[in-house]
């Protein structure tokens, strides 16, 4: 149906059209038009961020949970460049989020008018796409189009610059019709040959493995689901990235846990002493092979991406099968139950026999203690107290980032929301406001350290504004842990500026904001204050005081390989294990 | 926090290093505002070398442009840009001519040589011989045009510097495969 209205207007329409109930932003000059024909509807329900960086993950937090796409608008200038580390993070992440950003009317356009930025330059290099509107009968082809590419194919983020004049002239819209791109047509389906090569290649393995990633996800519930199947058909052990947990069910015997530089143990030797790598969705980043000259030296590699660009980009593999991951698992599940497979059953026993011995080292173990709490015991409760719960975790950066992902057990997919690729400190708050206005009755988490949530700290009023009862809960080790770990591995423990000085009072902070303090250094304690959080109908701010000193581990060192873990009982001197060459990575 | 250029980081590919080729790539876009910056951008962004770089509308009505690209790398890394350009939005098509096989490349450059007396005669001689055409000349200068392969116009220019060799002028590198197919 086509209909005569302005560009504003149609904006809200194609967000209405999208079936978009929820988007993030913060209004200024450049974008008021549309602010105000949000205001004459109540379809499309606006949430008022503090900093646009704020809106941006807040969308991807939205999206990460639910699926869909998120969205936020921000007006042109310094609304457009305070989510530019937002739209990075969605780029690095393979989030699909549309952003949409006002831009000085286009007769300005060049001219260094007030608070103009060249958005789409600015942007182009952090985005899957960008658009700058200049003619208002280009606009609703864009913004549906823009929907589509955010989704399509490996997701990501979108921008689309809208100059103040294009939003209020007056054109046709017309809504969405079939989704047909004319150049942009990801392949879903795997090629069929390949598929039955991989399926020969896994009844074959004698000690095979699984390594999944946040594509995984990505590609949709369905995906989880014949990955379940996929794994307990083949008997198979499997570990997957950081972005990939909650794919697999990380209580059952067949999860490794996550692999990588912070990975298990039994992870990382599997990675590297399997004779078949399959990797589903999963980019081979260098937080997961370490070193690459030794990673997983004799293993034959297959690689299912939907993303061309993915495969044999930092690994060389034996087979690469472009397509998306619920495609091509369901073929696979397919061609597995069609075929009778002659496992080597001997081999697989002793290779579970040699991951069982690498189990037992626990590499995940810390000195339990009565007088301190230990963040890894403070996860643990955390993930015991909530497991039964529909429960969502965001996380900050750093060591309470990894200490979550090692101890919290994912159980489903879309329920752990966390920066991987860029490292953002300052996500998680937002992030959890995202999937917290998506699911309203759910159980939101911001797993935090005390310096990143100082990034983001002004999203508290959001929260409470849009009673959105996150809850912080803060595993306050007054260091900026990771970094001041680092500096012990390479800079001889001189934690230069490291140091969390004239913290706030976070109990106080959260009652300045009209949200509930707790505050908890007791283990014994421990357990009542999470419930009392938990119960709390509100906004929580948990200040969890911490073991100071605590480093996470275990860790592969930079520039070393998967069987050159650190372990928790080898920590003695860490300041010794880097060598020059591993002390240039980051 | 980048790493140096040396020692060669671990992180870094292993594979193949020494191996490095010369591809010439077509790239057939959708001709709209930022799509050159989009893959100018890829090369600076991601380390890539471009050797040459040419652009042009070809199917006006439906907006083509085609791209040229002249670049080297290890085949690893030439696959990796063909795959990362395949990614961008508005590109319709991606073809390594190298790969294919067959193809030509053509250059044009128009050289500005100065030079009196005796000079003149052999610099007009060793222009017919590389059928270059005069396209401008006064009592002191010439302005050649010449195409041909980048080599042909590298040889053209090394010859003419000592004859009093004053400006060059490329266009770049064009190429198309050879038979009735289309990329
Ligand atoms: C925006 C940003 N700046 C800097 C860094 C580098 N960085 C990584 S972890 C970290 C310290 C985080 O400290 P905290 O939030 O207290 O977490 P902890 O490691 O103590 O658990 C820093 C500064 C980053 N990841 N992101
Ligand atoms: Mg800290």
């Amino acid at each position: 149906m086509s209909r005569q209205m302005t560009g504003a207007e149609m904006i809200v329409e194609a967000l209405k059209d999208q079936g978009v109930e929820t988007i993030f932003g913060y209004p200024g000059g450049a974008v008021l038009p549309i602010y105000d024909a949000l205001f004459h509807q109540n379809k499309v329900h606006h949430v008022l961020v503090r900093h646009e960086q704020g809106a941006g993950h807040a969308a991807e937090g939205y999206a990460r949970s639910t699926g869909k796409v998120g969205v936020l608008l921000v007006t042109s200038g310094p609304g457009a460049t305070n989510a530019v580390t937002a739209l990075t993070d969605a780029l690095m992440d393979s989030i699909p989020i549309v952003c949409i950003s006002g831009q000085v009317p286009t007769h300005l356009i060049g001219s260094d008018a007030f608070q103009e930025c060249d958005t789409v330059g600015i942007t182009r290099h952090c985005t899957k796409h960008n658009y700058l509107v200049k003619r208002i009968e280009d606009l609703p082809r864009i913004l549906h189009e823009a929907f589509y590419v955010a989704a399509a194919g490996r997701p990501g983020p979108v921008v689309i610059d809208v100059p103040k004049d294009v939003q209020f002239a007056v054109g046709t819209y017309s809504a969405p019709r079939g989704i047909h791109h004319k150049t942009y047509q990801p392949k879903l389906k795997g090629d069929r040959d390949k598929i039955r090569q991989a399926v020969a290649m896994m009844a074959a393995a004698k000690k095979p493995v699984f390594y999944t990633g946040g594509g995984v996800i990505n590609s949709g519930p369905a995906a989880s689901h014949l990955l379940r199947e996929l794994v307990q058909l083949t008997g198979f052990p499997i570990t997957s990235t950081l972005m990939g947990l909650g794919a697999y069910p990380a209580p059952d015997p067949q999860w490794l846990g996550m692999l990588g530089m912070h990975g298990a143990y039994e992870a990382n030797n599997a990675m590297h002493d399997c004779d078949l790598m399959i990797a589903v969705g999963a980019r081979f980043d260098d937080r997961i092979t370490g070193r690459l000259d030794a990673f997983s030296p004799n293993s034959k590699k297959i690689h299912i991406d939907i993303d061309p660009s993915s495969i044999n980009k930092n690994v060389k593999v034996d087979l690469g099968i472009v397509g998306d991951c619920a495609h091509v698992l369901e073929d696979m599940v397919t061609l597995w139950r069609s075929g009778a497979h002659e496992q080597d059953k001997k081999a697989h026993e002793s290779w579970w026999k040699k991951i069982d011995g690498w189990r037992a080292r626990n590499s995940l173990a810390f000195k339990p203690s009565t007088e301190t709490i230990k963040p890894q015991y403070a996860i643990q409760r955390l993930y015991e107290l909530t497991k039964d719960r529909k429960t969502y975790i965001t996380t900050e950066v750093g060591q309470h980032q990894m200490w979550a992902a090692q101890h919290y057990y994912f159980t489903e997919p879309n329920r752990w929301m966390t920066s991987g690729g860029l490292g953002t400190m300052g996500y998680g708050l937002p992030a959890a406001i995202g999937a917290q206005m998506a699911h309203r009755d759910a159980l939101v988490i911001d797993i935090a350290g005390e310096a990143s949530i100082l990034m983001n700290i002004q999203e508290l009023s959001t929260a409470v504004q849009f009673r959105c009862p996150v809850k912080i809960f803060i595993l306050n080790n007054e260091y900026m842990g990771m970094v001041r770990q680092w500096q012990e591995l390479l800079h001889g423990g001189r934690y230069s500026q490291s140091y969390s000085e004239a913290l706030p009072d976070f109990v106080k902070l959260a009652e300045a904001y009209g949200a509930h303090g707790i505050r908890c250094s007791d283990p014994a304690k421990l357990d009542d204050a999470i419930k009392e959080m938990i119960d709390h109908p509100g906004v929580v701010i948990f200040d969890c005081r911490v073991d100071k000193a605590e480093n996470c581990l275990p860790m592969i060192p930079s520039g070393k390989a998967h069987n050159e873990m650190i372990l928790p009982d080898e920590d003695d001197d860490i300041g010794s294990v880097i060598d020059d060459k591993g002390k240039m990575l980051v | 926090m980048n790493a140096p250029a040396s020692p060669p980081s671990p992180y870094s590919s292993a594979i193949g290093k020494s191996n490095v080729e010369s591809h010439t790539l077509s790239v057939l876009v959708d001709n709209e505002p930022g799509v050159l910056a989009r893959v100018v951008g890829l090369f600076s962004g991601r380390g890539y070398n471009i050797e040459s770089l040419t652009v042009a509308e070809v199917a006006h009505g439906e907006h083509l442009s085609r791209i040229t690209i002249v670049t080297t790398g290890t085949p690893e890394v030439i696959e990796q840009i063909s795959h990362q350009l395949e990614r961008i939005v508005p590109i319709h098509k991606v073809t390594d001519l190298t790969v294919g096989g067959k193809f030509i490349q053509r250059e044009l450059a128009m050289v500005k040589v100065a030079g009196k007396g005796e000079s003149r005669v052999e610099t007009l001689r060793l222009a017919e011989a590389f059928r270059a055409k005069v396209i401008d000349a006064t009592t002191e200068s010439f302005v050649f045009e010449l195409t041909g392969s980048t080599t042909k116009i590298d040889d053209f220019v090394e010859l003419m510097r000592p004859l009093g060799l004053v400006e060059v002028s490329r266009t770049g590198v064009a190429a198309i495969s050879r038979g009735p197919e289309r990329i």
